[in-house]
């Protein structure tokens, strides 16, 4: 243990001055950006346009401010108790002193806690005497134990998502009273509001895990690509409308439909590489989304398609009353097939849940076996080098038209599920901000790992459904959430490459998979 | 069983290959040599189809392959081991060998396998490494067995010495002298290490900015004055 004590860092010096002056630097940047921000904002009042003033919340955000980073300027200097007093009073004031605005009040809260953690850990580790190399240590222990648990993760998360609609009651039946069993958290667990989230978060999870294949596995970043998404929706929305075609029908051929798009969109930028890329299938999004707009007889342009049905399996719909000939209701079917039920709008959701978990199944299966396949290290060795992948006789073109038709398909899928859950479409939901949200849900994800891309859509996505009383703060907790995993985990959550040993050759066995799981770590 | 005609190459308006013709025969290690920019690298790109020429053709065993795509190039038993080694770096190093493999029969993979292992007997070591982990030299190993991977009945090596430590260079270049000696393999050699290159090649080609200025017999080079002066200074 010797090198420890040589690696530890010398104990940063404490000079006022220097304290000082970055203080004045704080309150200088931090003036300068709350006078637009804080200071000066327009209301509207009887129609009309007013500056209002706020000196009272430009003063208290100010304090906050200045004090918050004197606490975390002392906790560099290894001042931690000092620190810790600050992040008391912080807290203390933040919980019980009345503040111009309830945000300033959660942030001082907040900022206070943060603090407290972060100098309470301080002490402890001190008291502890455990270094910075220790830390070191501790921390590849924990990833390498993520490593290996992704596996059971992953099975655990998809049984708990596999029985989701259900859980409440369940846990209802399994747990006693006492330990919760009847609980208000317990009964909303499977609640209207947590499934319709889910199915939400799981819309995403299908596009992200489309995105990742372009993204994620050949390393082109695509900008465009609410571009497939929105090909998916509307062909199937046209599909529903002028051929009258079922859900089951019209899925796969709208999956179709975006795999020749992504086919189209993909040949003219396969020569293309990096920032070039980007920037054109940043423009295809919005010329799709442009034509969306213009092709009025074909989409209605800025009014949408209405009326766009909703799934159902066989004769059986999920509506309160089955209004076409030959068709009964789920609740009808049920009630003569299998035991009394009364209708609910909640089947139907759950049935939407259903549908888009399986999808989200089956496009995880075959993504998982094609990054087995020659193609998927195909997609790989391009990322990684190209011309070493070229010059290995790997065919270039059609590796990136793969990659692209594939995850057109996937998008595909998504879109036209979002068209049959909301049964109204317009171009307004196709944006660049989609393709942003959905390509900020892969990297944060880890690029490439499908468990972290999912807890990443379930984070990006959750989140700001979670907060939504926050009302126009929700979008500032996706905001949020991004900060919190770019720090927390900046490679994403998950980011860990699985080698893939089975593409040909020996049959490994499994001693040797043990040892490729170490190789791989190291 | 090589033949370049009158070949050359563009980037854009920037001509690299002002009229290429050489020759190499079944068995052979030719060597290229040249100073940085002479346009080693562009030629061994050009042969191998990632940087098409623009003029001339190309022959191999009476096919011209001018304008085949890689792919197909690599099929007709002509791997290439790029500057710079490439290895994949997130992969491990049976992964990259696996690489080297893809266009290749796959009833053939264990017994190639075999042979780059014996042939570099650190990869068997460090099997499950990763590829960016690996030192210069491992990497450089691993780079040369990927394209073994492939049958190659033509190797084309990019500067295999670049960057590497005396000890280790004399393993890659018995490494050559081996693949071609008992596995008969034509090699065509990029080397900046002239006296190394040279001493082992069968013949030899000078280029100068995109042409080809002497050739000769690897010996007869390294007795010229021309090239001692230009690149065997200090080679010794
Ligand atoms: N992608 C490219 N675009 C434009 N010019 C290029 C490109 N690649 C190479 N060149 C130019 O072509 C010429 C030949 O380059 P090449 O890489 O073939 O040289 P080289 O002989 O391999 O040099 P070195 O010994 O330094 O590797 C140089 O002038 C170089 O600048
Ligand atoms: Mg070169």
């Amino acid at each position: 243990m010797s090198d420890t004590i040589t690696n530890l860092p010398p104990k940063p010096e404490f000079n006022l001055q220097a304290i000082a002056k970055e203080m004045a630097i704080t309150f200088v940047v931090g003036l300068g950006l709350m006078i637009p921000m804080v200071l000066l904002r327009a209301n509207d009042v009887n129609g009309k346009l007013v500056i209002e003033r706020h000196w009272q919340e430009l003063f208290f955000a100010l304090v906050l401010l200045v004090v918050g980073r004197l606490g975390l300027i002392l906790l560099d200097k290894h001042k931690a108790l000092p620190a810790l007093i600050i992040g008391v009073v912080m807290a203390i004031a933040g919980y019980s002193i009345h503040f111009p605005t309830e945000l300033l009040e959660v942030f001082t809260l907040a900022a206070g806690v943060i603090l407290i953690i972060r100098a309470v850990l301080f002490l402890w580790r001190e008291y502890k005497g455990i270094t910075a190399n220790d830390r070191e240590n501790a921390k590849k222990r924990r990833e390498k134990l993520l490593e290996n648990s992704t596996g059971y993760i992953s099975a655990i998360v998809i049984i708990i998502a596999g029985l989701l609609p259900f859980l409440s009651d369940i846990l209802q039946l399994l747990l006693p009273d006492f330990l919760g069993g009847d609980s208000s958290f317990i009964a909303n667990m499977s609640g209207r509001y947590v499934v319709d989230t889910a199915i939400l978060i799981l819309t995403y999870v299908l596009l992200a895990w489309g995105l990742n294949i372009v993204v994620g596995y050949a390393g082109l970043l695509d900008l465009g690509f609410v571009a497939f998404y929105a090909v998916g929706s509307y062909s199937f929305a046209i599909l529903a409308r002028d051929f009258n075609l079922g859900f089951w029908t019209a899925l796969p051929l709208a999956g179709a439909f975006s795999m020749l798009s992504g086919l189209v969109l993909g040949f003219p930028v396969l020569k293309l590489r990096g920032d070039y890329f980007a920037i054109v299938t940043l423009g295809f999004g919005e010329i799709v989304r442009l034509l969306l707009l213009n092709l009025y007889e074909l989409t209605g342009g800025p009014d949408g398609i209405n009326g766009i049905p909703r799934p159902g399996i066989g004769n059986i719909v999920f509506s309160k009353r089955a209004k076409e000939e030959g068709t009964q209701t789920f609740t009808e079917f049920f009630s003569t097939n299998f035991w009394e039920i009364t209708y609910s709008s909640n089947h139907r959701v759950i049935f939407l849940y259903y549908i888009v978990f399986i999808l989200c199944m089956l496009v995880a299966i075959f993504t998982i076996r094609i990054r087995q396949q020659p193609l998927g290290r195909a997609w790989e060795a391009l990322r990684e080098n190209e011309v070493a992948a070229a010059s290995l006789g790997i065919n270039r073109t059609n590796i990136k038209l793969a990659a692209f038709a594939i995850s057109a398909t996937w998008g595909g899928f998504a879109g036209a599920f979002f068209a049959s859950r909301q049964g109204f479409i317009s171009p307004e939901s196709y944006t660049f901000i989609e393709s942003a949200i959905i390509l900020a849900i892969v990297v944060m994800g880890g690029m490439g790992n499908l468990m972290g891309i999912a807890l990443a859509a379930a984070i990006l996505i959750g989140l700001p459904e979670l907060f939504r009383d926050l009302e126009e703060y929700r979008m500032a907790t996706f905001g949020f959430g991004l900060v919190l995993i770019m720090i927390w985990r900046p490679t994403g959550l998950i980011s860990f490459r699985d080698p893939t040993v089975l593409l040909f050759g020996k049959k490994k066995k499994k001693a040797d998979e043990e040892k490729l799981a170490e190789g791989a770590g190291s | 069983m090589l033949e370049f005609k009158d070949v050359q190459t563009f980037y854009g308006s920037i001509q690299a290959l002002k009229g290429i013709s050489l020759t190499v025969e079944k068995g052979e290690i030719v060597t290229l040599i040249g100073a940085n920019g002479a346009g080693k690298t562009t030629l061994l790109m050009t042969m191998s189809g990632i940087t098409p020429a623009s003029i001339g053709t190309i022959t191999y065993k009476g096919e011209d392959i001018t304008k085949m795509r890689t792919d197909m190039i690599v099929r007709k038993g002509i791997a290439h081991s790029p500057e710079g080694r490439r290895i994949f770096s997130k992969m491990t190093v049976f992964e990259n060998l696996q690489m080297g493999a893809m266009t290749n029969d796959p009833a053939r993979f264990d017994e190639n396998l075999d042979y780059v292992f014996e042939l570099f007997p650190r990869l068997k070591e460090r099997e499950w490494q990763l590829g960016g982990t690996l030192s210069g030299g491992e990497q450089q190993m691993l780079a040369m067995g990927r394209s073994l991977m492939s049958n190659p009945e033509f190797l084309l090596l990019d500067e295999p010495s670049l960057g590497l430590a005396p000890l280790v260079i004399r393993d890659i270049f018995r490494a050559i002298k081996q693949i071609n000696e008992e596995h008969g393999v034509t090699v065509l050699l990029v080397e900046q290490n002239a006296n190394h290159a040279l001493k082992l090649a069968h013949r030899g080609y000078v280029l100068v900015t995109g042409n080809i200025v002497l050739s000769g017999t690897g010996q007869e080079l390294l007795t010229n004055p021309e090239v001692q002066a230009a690149y065997l200074e200090g080679g010794h």
